[in-house]
């Protein structure tokens, strides 16, 4: 009992004293707890398929920042860990019956190697060459997809896959619960000795290179994680939605998840999560006007990124926090004096 | 059989090769990668239609007035939502990508989402050995041809097109030597555009148009400009021959070829690569890919 005490004592003070004093972290508590209330609070069946959709996308959209917002591969076929993930779940489920909890690794696992794939490539290109090649390897394999409609059904899919839960609370409970375990992961990497050499590698590969670390290794390294990640989305969404169809692997999902990702704010991992739940929500909303809802999408990105280049969310983080001058903690904006250092913030 | 894919191969080539040279053209001179080129050709061969059929215009008169209609459009697209953006690389790229969806999206609304043609400028067709051909293919081929004959000379003979070269190379230098990189951004954005325009205006009797025409040609110009080098006119436009002669080949060649025609224009493309990082064409510079 006093174990328990003093676990609790030692949760409310870590509470307190690192979540509490900035409203960003506030805002990302809030977030979770709604998210994790939603099913309880509301039963709506169309909101919470919105929520879910918008789970799976959040994992996509944060492992394209894991590979090209941090290490600064432009990957332009982002689409391509989710199709090859989407597919492979089906295919193992439909003519193996292995269950989904078996199939989605085994299709994370057939996205590593699709990484693997276009990684080893796509290593001896930078920028804006390497961004439009990738984005012709999902293309590629649709075209394969679509003349072979024997094994992937073509242009309508597989279908009829496992349901991932008997009912939709518990799957969409399954899915949040990988989704904030994913996305913690991803955001740990990228924190990590691991995170930084990614940076470092956008940053400037040849003095990455010039202090002795492999960058080849690494790079490959981002591309399998990415496609790690991307293959959980995929494998999830395959079984969420019991279709794999040739739309996941299509240049609008791939520019989608650049969208999303760049709405958000790149090098983040948290910027593209809160794109997804942000803008996900909001094409739906525009079905109000269904005429010109992809119109208003688009307007609403344009504007967005007209004032907030850097993404919407940083820019939020920047009015509502500043860094300390002196000890680069981060600090309420309307604090005087840094939390930590005690130095005046002008 | 042969001459069909000849034909194929030379009419795609064509479009392939003045899409990629305008899209280059702006990636060289203001490094931005502008998804909405093919869109600019979309919407350049919509106001043909719109000319020809709806305000019963000629032709000729119509192609013009989608040019500098589509001209303008790009202008103040660039002014309003490209330059004030232009530091940030992913930003303006996303930027690109909404323009090219709110063309589509306006399209889709004035011209609904039905397929629609125009039908041949001229009628009829030619008999060489047992062939048809259509005045309209060999019209299509010549007017490209001449068009990119005149971009040729352009940027090799003028003193713009020699800015525009110039600041393709080496933009600081270009500043330095008393260019206005900004302005000459704008002037080369202006005429990458009218070159989409202008290849839509020659192809379009040959092509159905929809909203969602943009997407095709977007990837194979890419994959073209890829393969003979970013920035290289002449990479441009042997690697555009070659993809298109490849998916000629492909479509008239294998059972079930049109499914697979991107695959293995795009399966080429990845294997020059790999032999050739740059490109046919390209230079590699070092700390640019």
């Amino acid at each position: 009992m006093g174990l328990l005490g003093f676990y609790l004592r030692k949760l409310v003070t870590i509470v307190k004293g690192e979540i509490f004093v900035l409203p960003s972290r506030i805002a990302v508590l809030i977030f979770f707890v709604v998210l994790l209330l939603f099913p309880i609070l509301i039963e709506d069946p169309y909101l919470l398929r919105i929520l879910t959709l918008a789970s799976i996308f959040a994992i996509f959209a944060a492992s394209w920042d894991l590979l090209s917002g941090f290490t600064g591969q432009m990957n332009f076929g982002h689409a391509l860990f989710f199709g090859v993930s989407c597919y492979t779940t089906a295919l193992l489920n439909l003519h193996f019956h292995i269950p989904p909890w078996g199939t989605i690794p085994l299709g994370a696992l057939a996205a590593v190697l699709a990484g693997l794939v276009i990684g080893i490539p796509c290593l001896r290109l930078r920028g804006t060459y390497l961004a439009l090649t990738t984005l012709a390897f999902p293309i590629i394999l649709m075209g394969i997809v679509f003349a072979l409609p024997d094994i992937t059904g073509g242009e309508l899919g597989l279908s009829g896959l496992d349901r991932l839960a008997k009912s939709r609370v518990v799957a969409f409970y399954i899915i949040v619960i990988i989704t904030i375990a994913l996305v913690a992961t991803m955001w740990k990497i990228t924190d990590s000795n691991t995170g930084i050499i990614f940076h470092a590698i956008r940053e400037d590969e040849v003095a990455v290179r010039a202090s002795g670390i492999n960058t080849t290794r690494y790079k490959l390294l981002a591309f399998c994680l990415s496609g790690f990640f991307a293959g959980i989305a995929g494998g999830l969404y395959a079984h969420y939605m019991r279709i794999a169809g040739p739309s996941t692997l299509e240049v609008s999902m791939s520019f989608q998840v650049v969208i999303w990702s760049v709405f958000g704010g790149v090098v983040t991992i948290w910027g593209p999560v809160g794109a997804v739940f942000i803008l996900f929500p909001l094409l739906e909303f525009f079905r109000f006007w269904p005429e010109i809802r992809l119109l208003l999408f688009a307007f609403v990105i344009l504007i967005i990124l007209l004032y907030m280049p850097e993404g919407l969310l940083p820019w939020i983080r920047d009015k509502i926090e500043t860094e300390c001058p002196r000890c680069k903690i981060r600090n309420i904006a309307t604090r005087k004096t840094c939390r930590i250092c005690a130095a005046e913030i002008e | 059989m042969i001459a069909d894919i000849i034909l194929t191969t030379l009419i795609n080539g064509s479009t392939y090769a003045l899409l990629a040279i305008g899209f280059s053209l702006i990636f060289g001179v203001a490094r931005i990668v502008n998804i909405a080129h093919t869109a600019f050709y979309m919407v350049a061969a919509y106001c043909i239609f719109y000319g020809t059929h709806r305000l019963g215009v000629h032709p000729a008169m119509a192609v013009l007035m989608a040019i500098i209609l589509v001209m303008v459009l790009g202008l103040i697209c660039y002014r309003l939502f490209i330059e004030p953006i232009r530091e940030h690389e992913a930003a303006v790229l996303i930027a690109t990508i909404a323009l090219a969806m709110v063309f589509q999206e306006i399209v889709m609304l004035i011209f609904t989402g039905d397929f629609r043609t125009v039908p041949p400028l001229v009628p009829g067709y030619l008999e060489f050995a047992g062939l048809k051909i259509a005045y309209q293919q060999l019209l299509s081929i010549a007017s490209a041809g001449v068009i990119l004959a005149a971009v040729w000379t352009f940027l090799a003979k003028t003193r713009l097109g020699l800015a525009i070269r110039a600041t393709a190379q080496d933009r600081e230098v270009a500043n330095l030597m008393g260019m206005n990189e900004a302005r000459v951004a704008m002037i080369t954005l202006v005429i990458s555009v009218a070159l989409a325009a202008l290849t839509g205006a020659a192809v379009l009797p040959l092509m159905v148009l929809h909203p969602h025409m943009w997407m095709a040609p977007l990837i194979m110009m890419m994959a073209v400009v890829v393969l003979g080098g970013l920035g290289s006119l002449k990479g441009s436009f042997t690697g555009a021959y070659i993809l298109a002669f490849s998916e000629a080949l492909v479509v008239f060649l294998i059972p079930k070829g049109a499914f697979l025609r991107e695959s293995v224009a795009l399966s080429i493309m990845i294997l020059v690569l790999l032999l050739r990082p740059e490109g046919l064409f390209g230079i590699a510079f070092e700390e640019e890919r």
